[in-house]
């Protein structure tokens, strides 16, 4: 039952968080990649000020997999480095949290972009 | 009927957005949700093969991120967030999407300038913005430590 909750709590605060960026979409017209910016932003302030993490901690992958997640993961990069490097962790924690994310979306990216053929969407229906 | 550019602009935003919000905001809702309860698997399911929250979390975002990034190849992404929108948009696999989509689109431009530099257009403000915010916090924080607090 326990594990039962894990999931129906992911689920929400996951589909929660994207459907208030569908808000921000069908509201303000805000593009895409603005909304993928800010999302990154707020979960960095929101990692900063200790908001995220609890919200981390009883929703898992609902609080992780959405790029406040990743805002969150950055922001608690930079504090550990802070805490173990002094000043210099301001510049290395991000990237350190952030790499493996961004390495796989460059190399699984490039390894896709190579193998599939590219084509309108159109003329594939 | 004689209406000016500006009226007419009124009323498609008058009319068009309600009539589609009921439906786009539920989708992003449901389909989000999934993509979050997929990862909450992958998690457990790293987990119970002994790695730990952090191994098993960074594997998650990297097996999430290769899955896009072959559905995107496949074009079942795009056509999924056609329905979805903000619901495939949000998650980590929109941010994978956003990468391989225009690298795949620009191939055709070169392998340099085409797909290494275009695979970026999206990703790299996200990075930009992302690892700025982080730094100010970092500074912000060691004031905090040094100084006081």
């Amino acid at each position: 039952m326990d594990m039962f909750m894990e999931y129906v709590w992911a689920f929400l605060v996951g589909g929660l968080l994207c459907a208030i960026g569908q808000v921000l979409i069908d509201l303000t017209k805000l593009t895409p990649a603005r909304i993928l910016t800010s999302y990154v932003v707020a979960g960095v302030v929101l990692g900063a000020i200790g908001v995220y993490e609890p919200i981390v901690n009883f929703a898992g992958g609902g609080a992780t997999v959405p790029l406040t997640g990743f805002g969150y993961l950055l922001a608690k990069g930079v504090r550990e480095a802070v805490d173990s490097n002094g000043i210099l962790g301001a510049f290395m924690g991000g990237f350190t949290n952030a790499a493996v994310g961004i390495s796989a979306a460059i190399f699984f990216g490039l390894i896709a972009a190579l193998i599939f053929k590219s084509g309108s969407k159109i003329n594939e229906t | 009927m004689n209406i000016s550019n500006q009226e007419y602009g009124e009323l498609a935003k008058r009319i068009s957005p309600p009539s589609a919000m009921y439906k786009t905001i539920p989708m992003a809702f449901v389909i989000g949700g999934g993509i979050c309860v997929i990862g909450e698997l992958l998690l457990n399911l790293y987990q119970m093969a002994g790695m730990d929250m952090e191994q098993a979390g960074m594997l998650t975002s990297m097996s999430l991120i290769f899955l896009s990034a072959l559905f995107t190849g496949l074009k079942l992404y795009d056509r999924l967030a056609q329905h979805a929108g903000a619901g495939t948009l949000v998650p980590i696999t929109g941010f994978a999407n956003s990468v391989v989509s225009p690298a795949l689109e620009f191939k055709s431009e070169g392998y340099v300038l085409g797909l290494g530099a275009k695979m970026f257009v999206i990703a790299g403000p996200v990075l930009v913005y992302g690892i700025s915010a982080s730094i100010i916090y970092g500074l912000i924080y060691y004031c905090f430590k040094t100084f006081g607090g």
